[in-house]
This record gives C-alpha cells, structure tokens and sequence, in this order.
C-alpha cells in the first residue's frame, strides 16, 4: 500500500520542555485521499501539521513527501514542495487586498535585483479573480480588503490559492470553526470537491460530524500517539469518541 | 457612488488631507495673504524636508508593526560623525558614509534587539534614544567640532535653486526619497511583505515570509533617513549641536499618525505621513504668521494629533458599515 503513498510519516517524535507532544507517530497519507484527523487538545495533531507544514522541526523520525525523504525548514519550504496550510485565521491579512493577500511571499515580478521587485500588479489581479471563479466563488473586485469578507469568504479565498499554487496536499487545519452554518456548509463543500480535482487533504475538526461527512479516513490522536486508523466506512462516531 | 465614497474613506491620509485644507486656508485669511506667498512657502519647503524625511521613515516602520523613539538622537548622532571626522580632516566621501553607517548600525541594532529579545521596540528604542544621544554629546566632547570651511558639498544639499529659488536642494533629495520609498511600499514585493508583517504577523510567517530580516530591514531604512536628515540641518546650520533633533521622534510619530498610520501596524502610507509633516510645519508657521503666542505650537499640535486619530477611527468604522456587494 505504501506505494501511492504522498506522505510517509515514520516514528516522529517532538519534545516541549519536558513534555513529550508526539510519541512515535507513523502515518501513511495517500494520494488523492481526504483524510480526517481528531483528537482532543493536547493529544498532537496540531505538532504533527506544525511540523507537516514546516512551522516546526521534529525532533526525530522522518518524512517522506513522494517516496523522497524531506526537511522543511520553514513554511516555504513546505509550500514549494506543494503541501499548504490553511489555518483558522491565520493565512490572511485583514488590512490588505484579496490580491496581495493571494500571492504574499509568491510575488510575481516584473523585474527583481536580489530578490526585491517590482511587482505585476495586473497579473496578480487578473490570477486572482481566475483562482476565485475557479474554486466557484464570486467577488466583485481583487481589491477589496479581505478584512471585509465574511469567515467562509475567506477560507475560500484560502483555499483558492492554494489551489493557484498547484498545491498537491491541502492542510485545513479548523477551518469551520466560528462559521455560521452556511458558511460552513460552503466550505465543506470545498473540501470535498478537492477529491474530485486529485487533490489530497488533511482535515483536521473538533466536530466530528464535520470530519465523517468529508473525509475517506479518520485518523484519531491521544497523548501523542496514533489510536485509531480506519476507514470511515470500517469505524462509527461512537468508536471514534470512544478512543479520545 | 457609494463605492467610490467608500473607496475615498478608507484612505489613511484622506482626514490629513482634509486638515490641511481648512488650516491652509484659515491661515492665508488670518495673515492677510501672507501664508501663501512665495517667501513664505519658501521658508515652509525649505525647513520641511529635515522633519519629513525622518516622518517617512517613522511611518514604513510603524506600518512594519514596530516603533523608534530613538530617530531623535540618531539624527544628531549621524552628523556629528560626520562632524569629527571632517574637522579632523577627514574627506566628506568618508566623513559622510561614516555618519549614514552608524545610523545605520543604531537602526541593526534596535531591529536585532527587538527580535532576538522579543521584547517591545517602544522600550527597545527608548533605550537607544538616551544611548544615542550619550554618544552624539561623548565623540563632541560636549561642544560642536570645527568643521573647516567648504568641506560639505553645501551647494549639493542646502542651496536654493528653481525658479524665484523656490526650493533648497534638500527638498529635492526628499522628494526623491519619498517617491522611492512610495514605490517600495506599494509596489514591490518587499512592500507587500512589510505591510503583511505589520498587518498581521502570524499569517505572514504562516506564508513564510522572513519577517524577522523585514523588520530590521525597515528598522535600518528608519534610521538612516533620520541620519540623512539630521546631516541634511546640519549642512543648513554649518555645524552640528549635540542637542539637535531633540523631541523630534515625537513629531515624527505624530506626523505619521495624523497622516492615518495605524499604532497597530498594517494600515498607513507614506504620503500620509508626509501630509502629517507638512501640517505641523504649516501650524508652526501660521501660529507665527497669525501672531499668535508660539508657545500654543505645542498646543496645537496635541490637540491635531489626537484629533485626527479620532476622526480616522470614525472614517474607518463609517466605511467599513457602509455595505456595498462584495458578490456580482
């Protein structure tokens, strides 16, 4: 099975100070797969996509992303190699356009001397608008401030650059959270039309109900170990909340 | 319509803008038309650029999210560099990369304290602003170097050209400035990265931008445009004080926040703060036109600042509950 694996998680450990956050955790994601990851606070999932994304470096064990052994230093790193995380808030800035906010660290330049450039600002408004309509959301202008979209607005800002930037696995990491229940409606919507465009996801939800109406697979997380790994159709809610 | 009202008020330097006018214009009532003739905008332009330059840099760094309360000292600092090396002889083309290079170094040093410490650039800089000034008042000895006659290119810097010598070169160099420094925030890259730092620091490390090497960055360009200001007085004074440039870093930070920069960071523009500058030379000289007391400058310039706050909150909060569709 490991072989159309896209990211081979083997015996990652990470420390905090004393506290031991991941014990050991081997994982195979495969490709194209919507994976669903629970677990109470604490139990290691947050470490586990901090380090997936680059945000953190473990402290042993190893990652492998398309049968290669990889490093991420930072989060570009990770972004380069096509994994991108889209987090609760933290992948916007409010005061700036939808725009900038698409390709902040990604600029596409006119002409650059040491890796400071002028942008292409035309460009970036025109991708913007094509990565929005592609994803099915229409806004009216690039340059609206994205602090004045609502909450799913902006996970589907989110998720269409992701998409932009041919991301290959898509780490959303709660992002229903503090969404009305159409919005959220929405962006599960998203998730699962992911599938669809080949495009692996982690999905990571306090709500359960959330995570079994999405996802192929539950992975469930407990004080830093793996506790259950089965396919939606093998596990129930109840089995799920039983390991937590 | 109504979008481009909304479009107009949430521009940061509108409220700025607006000021100037009613002040430009009470002024040139006040002095009988004095305000506006060619001597006295002469006077205006000719002493803003020392002001402004440090505002500019006062207001990239604000909107990088961080504070200088040291731009003050610095701007003695760096000239009086230059100062003792000229009068011990030393050539302008190395005096004057010399001053520049230690405003430079107090700005590295300010950005990396900063960071490496995580600890507030209010207290970072407070600091550095009494260091700084020590320093200046230590390498002079306590009194202004002899700087020997026609050792700074003055012609270069502080001369009067244009038509009716309307302008000192220096507000030529600033206007340089401003319009490159305009263009590194709002077109580059690098600018992008500025604002998404000081806008909203998590998600900027999320993208994995190198916000630590922004934010010395935009540190140093603060410093050495106070430097290059504090040299460009001095040229106009002929010898450096170790007292200039004292309570400076306070109108620089009110001429950034009267122009519409946000204490929080992310929101401002540069010509928001040269707006900012502009109005407080304006109500120093028309306070003086309209003879009043120039003890009310200071007065003044409170009462605009925390004014102007409040009206650019009130824009801001009046723009953003104006609905406009943001589906087609």
């Amino acid at each position: 099975m490991s072989g159309d694996a896209i990211i081979e998680v083997r015996d990652l450990h990470k420390w905090y100070s004393g506290v031991h956050a991941l014990k050991g955790v081997s994982l195979d994601i495969r490709r194209g797969e919507a994976l669903g990851l629970v677990g109470d606070n604490g139990a290691g999932k947050s470490t586990l996509i901090n380090i997936l994304s680059g945000t953190q470096q473990p402290d042993g064990g190893s990652i492998s992303f398309e049968g290669r052994k990889v490093q991420f230093g930072n989060p570009r790193d990770a972004m380069d190699a096509g994994i991108e995380t889209i987090y609760q808030y933290n992948s916007m800035v409010p005061t700036m356009s939808i725009a900038r906010n698409m390709f902040i660290g990604r600029e596409p330049l006119k002409a650059s001397i040491f890796g400071v450039g002028v942008m292409d600002r035309r460009r970036m408004a025109e991708e913007a608008m094509q990565a929005l309509r592609d994803v099915d959301l229409h806004l009216r202008s690039p340059d609206a401030l994205v602090g004045e979209l609502s909450g799913g607005q902006r996970q589907g800002v989110a998720i269409a650059r992701a998409m932009h930037f041919k991301s290959k696995v898509m780490i959303l990491d709660e992002p229903t959270n503090h969404l009305a229940v159409k919005e959220t409606e929405k962006v599960l919507g998203f998730i699962k039309s992911l599938k669809a465009m080949g495009i692996t996801a982690i999905f990571i939800s306090h709500n359960i109900h959330h995570v079994f109406d999405c996802t192929d697979r539950i992975v469930a997380m407990a004080l830093g170990e793996v506790v259950l790994d089965k396919r939606v159709e093998d596990t129930s809610m109840d089995e799920v909340l039983d390991v937590l | 319509m109504r979008r481009l009202l909304k479009i107009y008020m949430e521009k940061p330097e509108l409220a700025g803008i607006v000021f100037l006018l009613v002040l430009g214009t009470i002024f040139q009532i006040q002095s009988g038309g004095v305000f506006l003739n060619a001597q006295n905008v002469q006077g205006i332009l000719g002493l803003l650029p020392e002001m402004a330059l440090v505002a500019i840099g006062v207001t990239l760094l604000m909107i990088c999210g961080e504070f200088d309360l040291s731009v003050g000292s610095v701007f003695a600092l760096c000239p009086m560099v230059m100062g003792v090396l000229l009068a011990d002889g030393v050539s302008f083309w190395l005096a004057f990369p010399a001053g520049l290079g230690a405003a430079l170094l107090v700005g590295l040093t300010n950005g990396i304290i900063t960071i490496r410490f995580n600890i507030p650039s209010f207290i970072t800089t407070l600091g550095m602003l009494f260091v700084a000034r020590s320093a200046t008042v230590v390498i002079s000895g306590g009194f202004p170097p002899m700087i020997p006659q026609g050792a700074m290119p003055r012609d270069a810097f502080v001369a009067f050209v244009g038509p009716g010598d309307m302008f000192r070169m220096s507000f030529l160099w600033f206007l340089a400035v401003a319009i490159l420094v305009s263009l590194l925030l709002g077109r580059t890259n690098f600018g992008n990265w500025v604002r998404a730092t000081g806008g909203f620091l998590p998600a900027a490390q999320s993208m994995g931008i190198p916000t630590a090497r922004v934010k010395i960055a935009c540190f140093m360009l603060c410093s050495l445009l106070a430097g290059f200001a504090g040299t460009i007085q001095v040229m106009r004074l002929g010898a450096p004080l170790p007292s200039i440039g004292e309570g400076l870093e306070l109108q620089a930070v009110a001429a950034a926040v009267i122009g519409g920069t946000a204490l929080t960071g992310g929101i401002g523009t540069i010509l928001g703060g040269i707006i900012g500058a502009v109005l407080i030379r304006v109500i120093d000289n028309g306070l003086v036109l309209s003879r009043v007391d120039a003890d009310w400058f200071k007065m003044a310039l409170g009462g605009l600042t925390i004014f102007a706050v409040i009206v650019n909150a009130w824009l801001r909060k009046k723009a953003r509950a104006m609905k406009v569709e943001t589906n087609t």
